[in-house]
């Protein structure tokens, strides 16, 4: 198992779970419902537990602890997608963000769950659960809105239009993709796009939006190898703040 | 969370005069029996109108609560913390929910109160008006306002409004996991580093005075409230519920070796109850009217997430599904 290859995918995809769990927990008492603010809230912790448990098996791999890892690097050491690092934005933003980004987790997570690395492959098999709820979610309030009113119709299109290049960037192939796949660790950044592209299909079909000709955008990328947009720094400052007073001390 | 003392102001009686008496007397007697009146039963006018605007209250105080530990989920130190943090403050806005839903029982939509919360008509809870400023003011937020809350709240659950009860007994339930994890987080505060003591320290100088005027005017100075009383609307004393709170929580913070800012503050082995100075009352009225270090800007947050939102809710207005009032 070539081990450095096994770390670079964990490391991508608890660092994407950290972020948007952090963007998503930005909506606690801001949301455009409480029952909104409720549920962003639950994905959040869904999200930052699940990027622990992914920092705890890196750990078991020889990498520092949780909280050293979450807490103390800078942006050019995360290697998250820079979809989930932008800000939320509006709603409509928001909502658009977590359709494409969940839909494309449920299906890494599906994958993963028949990985040869056992850890990983079990891990899978219970984030996938949870993930379930975030994608009934996502597609619950895509299909009502975006065939619900002109304003919430063109906001929603207006949004998809704007983070589709991003949401490309998602599948940001690594380095060491070949080993990956014919190590059977996880089966692959295409195989994944592929599979997504027709999931986020199959729902946007059912509203009055229409999906950008994807294969005519240019995806941005560089997230994956530590070139990021400006605003994930200032995230990790505000995350960090408190922690970083003294990282020696118990919080 | 949420302390009540701003609730009873004065009150006109005048309606309850022209109540049915034989009803009136039939619904005193219920309560009195210790039965819980339910929202399609008969109630005075009286009894409604203070209900809605306690449970209103309480709704509101729960979700402008959430802002200022809201602000420290995304600083919050190490994974632990901010997991529970998030956790605990996806609960307050959920209390906010289910009380909203408690108090359109009665008559009084979700939207309309929260039309008033943001045009200043309706109160909330005074302690959110303060800023909290570092990691220390959020947990002593979390041990020390949600204790005073389950204290008033502990109290409000024995009423006598069936919904507003059973929305109680949840919200205490769940409020009693914030107050260990805002206990757990000030151990570690109280034992780590010099720097982390001084922050606890600080905090409760800082917010010692609005944790005094939380559970409201002291009773020599309150309204009158006899009739809400009786119809077990208010449950406690504003000084009776202070008291027991300092009666359960200043020999905790002193174990911990921190001070508290009120030299008068023991307990008298005579009377078994607390001495203190009594807080600026003046600085009570002028915060809840509107004139605290944080009125604006908590308002100012729940009116542009409104105005934000509102397309939301109006494209979810299309939907077919037909509204029906909360059973609670």
């Amino acid at each position: 198992m070539n081990e450095t290859a096994l770390k670079e995918l964990l490391y991508k995809i608890a660092d994407d779970q950290l972020i948007l769990g952090h963007r998503n927990s930005e909506w606690t008492g801001f949301g455009p419902l409480l029952e909104e603010d409720i549920a962003f809230s639950s994905m959040a912790q869904d999200k930052v537990g699940q990027s622990h448990a992914l920092y705890q098996m890196l750990q078991t791999l020889g990498e520092k602890d949780p909280d050293t890892v979450a807490f103390m690097r800078n942006a050019d050491q995360f290697h998250n997608c820079i979809l989930v690092e932008l800000p939320n934005g509006e709603y409509d933003f928001s909502l658009i963000r977590h359709f494409l980004y969940d839909t494309a987790e449920a299906i890494r997570f599906e994958m993963l769950s028949e990985s040869s690395y056992q850890p990983l492959a079990d891990i899978s098999k219970k984030i996938r659960a949870e993930l379930r709820y975030h994608t009934l979610h996502a597609n619950t309030w895509v299909k009502q809105l975006g065939s619900a009113t002109e304003e919430s119709i063109s906001r929603l299109q207006r949004s998809l239009d704007s983070a589709m290049p991003y949401a490309l960037g998602m599948f940001e192939e690594s380095p060491f993709e070949k080993d990956l796949i014919s190590s059977k660790i996880f089966g692959g950044e295409q195989a994944l796009k592929e599979r997504w592209i027709k999931k986020i299909e199959a729902v946007i079909s059912q509203t009055q939006l229409r999906l950008p000709d994807w294969k005519a955008l240019q995806p941005v990328t560089g997230g994956r190898t530590g070139k990021h947009s400006e605003y994930l720094q200032p995230l990790l400052d505000e995350m960090s703040e408190v922690f970083k007073i003294d990282p020696t001390a118990e919080w | 969370m949420y302390g009540g003392g701003n609730t009873f102001e004065g009150i006109k009686t005048d309606s309850i005069a022209q109540e049915d008496p034989v009803k009136l007397a039939e619904f005193e007697a219920r309560i009195e029996r210790g039965e819980k009146i339910e929202p399609t039963d008969w109630m005075p006018a009286l009894y409604r109108k203070q209900l809605i605007r306690m449970i209103e209250q309480h709704a509101h105080s729960e979700i402008i609560g959430a802002l200022p530990e809201g602000t420290w989920i995304t600083r919050a130190p190490g994974f632990k913390r901010k997991i529970s943090l998030m956790a605990k403050v996806q609960d307050e806005v959920g209390h906010g929910q289910l009380l909203y839903s408690a108090a359109e029982t009665l008559g009084k939509t979700r939207e309309q109160m929260i039309d008033d919360l943001i045009t200043g008509k309706s109160k909330y809870s005074n302690i959110f008006n303060y800023p909290a400023f570092t990691w220390a003011d959020s947990c002593f937020i979390s041990w020390l306002v949600d204790a005073g809350a389950i204290v008033n709240q502990l109290a409000n659950a024995k009423g006598s409004y069936g919904p507003y009860c059973r929305a109680l007994d949840r919200i205490c339930a769940e409020e009693s996991f914030h107050l260990k994890y805002g206990h757990h987080c000030v151990i570690y505060l109280a034992t780590g580093t010099q720097k982390q003591r001084d922050m606890f320290q600080e905090a409760i100088n800082r917010w010692w005075t609005p944790m005094m005027h939380f559970f409201g005017p002291s009773d020599k100075i309150s309204a009158h409230t006899e009739v809400l009383m009786r119809w077990k609307v208010k449950m406690s004393s504003n000084d009776d519920m202070r008291n027991q709170f300092l009666d359960m929580y200043v020999p905790k913070i002193w174990e911990l070796g921190f001070t508290i800012p009120d030299e008068n503050l023991k307990k008298n082995p005579e009377t078994g109850r607390w001495d203190y100075t009594e807080p600026d009352w003046e600085e009570f009225k002028r915060v809840i009217n509107g004139d605290g270090p944080c009125n604006k800007e908590r308002l100012e947050v729940r009116r542009i997430a409104e105005e934000r939102g509102r397309w939301v809710r109006q494209a979810l207005k299309k939907a077919q599904t037909k509204y029906t009032v909360p059973l609670a």
